[in-house]
């Protein structure tokens, strides 16, 4: 980070003047200096941005970051009451999810100018990362920070005590027909209480011990870990462009066809009632030996090789009826409040927290995949030294197998549409093409 | 009954009868003004905390608002989606079947509760035990059924399978969810309203009971002719703030179901929440809330006039 200070400050001071709500910000102030809030949500990851913290004090001794971490259900509330109060973080970790509407509101403080003249290489980020953070109005608000794709968990006892061998797990095939050998692999690791397996005559589907696949829920209007990676491997996808659709096809028949074949896993006893998933999370009864497989993000590793007793292997997500696999590329970024006090010294932290400094602190402790190539690449390094084979992730990256999380507007009222849509489909109470009726209350926000 | 006529000494403060003489208009104006003075403090917290968030929220209602930008007047445009807005008619049946399971068990307990309480249960320890689900904030009383309702984890899903019976998904099925929130909350609150129970039946004269007893009057009977009646002002007042806080159920379904499964439990104060806070719609969510509002005081009122809740039959 050797990097001007005066160019940091005057990039800063155009980007306030350029955004509509400046606040009483100090924009003359040509020093980076003072007391900078940075919130975000993860606990797992607040020692590594703490460490990133401290750095950063130790080679800009005028700024001291102060890191507050909020749990995901109260953080954005508290966020907007403190854009409305006035109280809101210089610095916050940003959700795809939810910029947009941020930035469409005038909260986010554009931050290219900045970007240009410290020469922050965007290529260096892993691709499509950098692009997700550019709004409707072609400007950017955030820099990566870190990335996420899926992959399937299993249980290694159980994958050899049914005779599935992990190369098999590894090439699993997927059609929403017959569900291809994915669903073969699912019935033969599903056990009934007498011992019987899903796939043999007699097989009791209302007294199921194991399920082959385990359920985190109906997946609303993403389907991020419970079906994104089945149904976008059909060549669907959630939105006519992205980002920034303006149409969602939920009422495609390949989508519905997808989420049918999802949903008759709980008719045919692979997979548990959506009813009995409230509650207990997907991970600990996977760890309870309850499921076989679970398929989950890369940002949940930690916890499901943290189990004791527990061998876990990690495989890739099966391939589509189009021979390819597909994966939801997820990335957060750090965003600056356009309320800011601090605007100078709040673009030198994003651009720290987005630099190969910090970003490399990130890798070593083997939580998340950090946004950076170099550093991504370290951090597969760290899992593997823990032991941890994490390259049914990375793999998505590399051979890109990867699409980019629906960016629209209105993702909470879709999000509201769907989750309870989606939650009668898979709970069986409707079918698949009762998903119709609310695409096209969704695609109504649109008009 | 006749020997009712004495008035017991302990009602000096309530007037007479038969005194419904009207004051010189003039008079009570000197005490208007100290009286003023004495009502300040509370009158400011009313205002600030209550009048004028409500008349801003009735404004906000006519609006288009989600709160970082600034409110656009739409008229009548949210009550119109709301009419036809079938996720709120479907939380009105929710709540109603809420309040109807929770107001009817709860007071049914509470009442029983509170007889055993003025006849049986005369020690305050026991008294006392009673109140403490109450003193459990709501949150922990919602996380600590959810855990022991559990389908997979739950202890009483354990003890239900050894009884030889099938799990059962309390909070996961769309039939279960609302009964078992319902059952919870009057657990955690029958004590409480035992309690106010209680205070109205201490407040019915011995001598009443002792009449009856002379007359030879079955308990039954004493309780249906006299309890009963007496306790009525009571009742009413307990039926309405139970029922206004009935209506307004909302933790235990934000700890817990948020909604689901599928709109089982989106009642209407999670609705509100849910377009307000989550979907940034304020203006929708206060118009809802301005509807809740009306609806709670028609409930109220019908209580007030059907049963009579402002007299006493001790008079």
């Amino acid at each position: 980070m050797k990097k001007s200070i005066g160019a940091v400050a005057a990039a800063a001071a155009i980007a306030l003047s350029l955004s509509a709500c400046g606040g009483g910000s100090s924009a003359t102030s040509a020093k980076a200096k003072g007391e900078i809030n940075y919130w975000l949500w993860d606990a797992n990851q607040l020692p590594a941005y703490q460490q990133c913290a401290t750095d950063f004090t130790k080679a800009n001794p005028d700024i001291k970051v102060k890191i507050t971490q909020r749990g995901w259900d109260d953080y954005w509330s508290t966020l907007t009451n403190g854009f409305v109060g006035g109280t809101a973080p210089d610095v916050f970790t940003n959700h795809l999810g939810r910029y947009g509407e941020l930035a469409e509101n005038k909260q986010l403080l554009a931050i290219d100018e900045a970007v240009e003249k410290d020469n922050v290489d965007l290529a260096a980020y892993n691709e499509g990362l950098a692009d997700l953070w550019v709004g409707q109005d072609g400007k950017r608000y955030g820099l990566p920070k870190d990335w996420d794709t899926i992959a399937l968990f299993y249980n290694k006892t159980m994958l050899a005590s049914a005779g599935v061998s992990e190369d098999e797990m590894k090439n699993l095939t997927w059609n929403p027909e017959d569900g291809g050998t994915y669903e073969k692999v699912i019935a033969h690791l599903t056990v009934d209480k007498n011992g019987k397996r899903g796939d043999e005559a007699g097989f009791d589907k209302n007294n199921v011990a194991v399920y082959g696949l385990g359920l985190n829920g109906g997946g609303d209007s993403s389907g991020q870990t419970e079906w994104s990676y089945l149904t976008n491997s059909t060549g669907w996808s959630h939105t006519d462009k992205n980002p920034w659709g303006t149409h969602y096809n939920y009422d495609d028949p390949k989508f519905q066809a997808s989420i049918a074949w999802f949903a008759g896993l709980v008719q045919k006893g692979y997979m548990p009632k959506l009813e009995t998933t409230v509650g207990a999370s997907m991970a600990d009864t996977f760890a309870a030996g309850k499921s076989a497989i679970n398929a989950h993000g890369s940002w949940m590793i930690g916890q499901y090789t943290g189990y004791k007793n527990v061998k876990v292997g990690i495989a890739p997500t099966p391939e589509g009826p189009e021979g390819k696999r597909a994966s939801m590329f997820n990335g957060l970024a750090d965003s600056i409040w356009a309320g800011t006090k601090n605007p100078v010294a709040s673009v030198k932290w994003v651009e720290y927290l987005a630099s190969a400094a910090c970003q490399d602190v990130v890798a070593s402790k083997a939580v998340v995949f950090p946004a950076l190539k170099a550093s991504s690449d370290k951090a597969a390094a760290a899992f593997e030294a823990k032991n941890v084979d994490v390259s049914a992730f990375t793999e998505h990256v590399k051979n890109k197998t990867t699409f980019l999380y629906p960016i629209t507007d209105n993702t909470a009222k879709v999000k509201g549409i769907m989750e309870p849509a989606m939650d009668a489909v898979v709970s069986g109470k409707a079918p698949a093409s009762s998903l119709t009726q609310a695409s096209e209350q969704v695609n109504s926000l649109f008009k | 009954m006749t020997t009712l006529t004495k008035n017991p000494p302990a009602a000096a403060d309530k007037q007479p009868p038969h005194s419904r003489r009207r004051r010189p208009a003039m008079a009570g104006l000197g005490d208007l003004r100290i009286a003023l003075l004495f009502i300040l403090p509370a009158m400011i917290g009313f205002v600030f905390f209550y009048v004028v968030p409500t008349i801003r929220g009735v404004y906000l209602s006519f609006t288009e608002y989600n709160i970082l930008g600034d409110p656009e007047w739409v008229g009548l445009d949210n009550y119109t989606a709301i009419a036809k807005d079938p996720l709120f008619w479907n939380s009105l049946a929710v709540t109603g079947q809420y309040v109807l399971i929770n107001i009817a068990l709860q007071t049914a307990l509470a009442l029983g509760l509170a007889l055993l309480m003025h006849q049986v249960a005369k020690s305050t320890l026991i008294r006392g035990a009673l109140l403490l689900p109450y003193l459990m904030s709501n949150v922990i009383a919602a996380l600590l059924w959810f855990w022991m309702l559990d389908y997979q984890i739950g202890v009483v899903n354990q003890f239900i399978e050894w009884a030889g019976m099938s799990r059962v998904a309390f909070f996961g099925s769309e039939e279960w969810a609302i009964p078992t929130q319902a059952l919870i909350n009057t657990w955690r609150h029958m004590g409480y309203t035992a309690l106010l129970i209680f205070a109205g039946l201490q407040a019915i004269p011995q001598h009443l009971y002792e009449v009856a007893n002379l007359d030879g009057a079955t308990p039954f009977q004493t309780f249906r002719k006299i309890t009963l009646p007496l306790l009525r002002p009571v009742m009413v007042l307990v039926l309405v703030v139970t029922v206004i806080g009935s209506f307004q159920v909302f933790d235990t379904v934000a700890v817990t179901t948020q909604g689901g499964p599928v709109n089982a439990t989106r009642v209407i104060q999670y609705y509100i929440y849910q377009r307000a806070f989550t979907e940034s719609d304020f203006g929708y969510g206060s118009a809802i809330a301005v509807i809740l509002f009306l609806i709670l005081a028609l409930v109220a009122f019908i209580q007030m006039k059907f049963l009579k809740g402002n007299e006493s039959d001790l008079d």
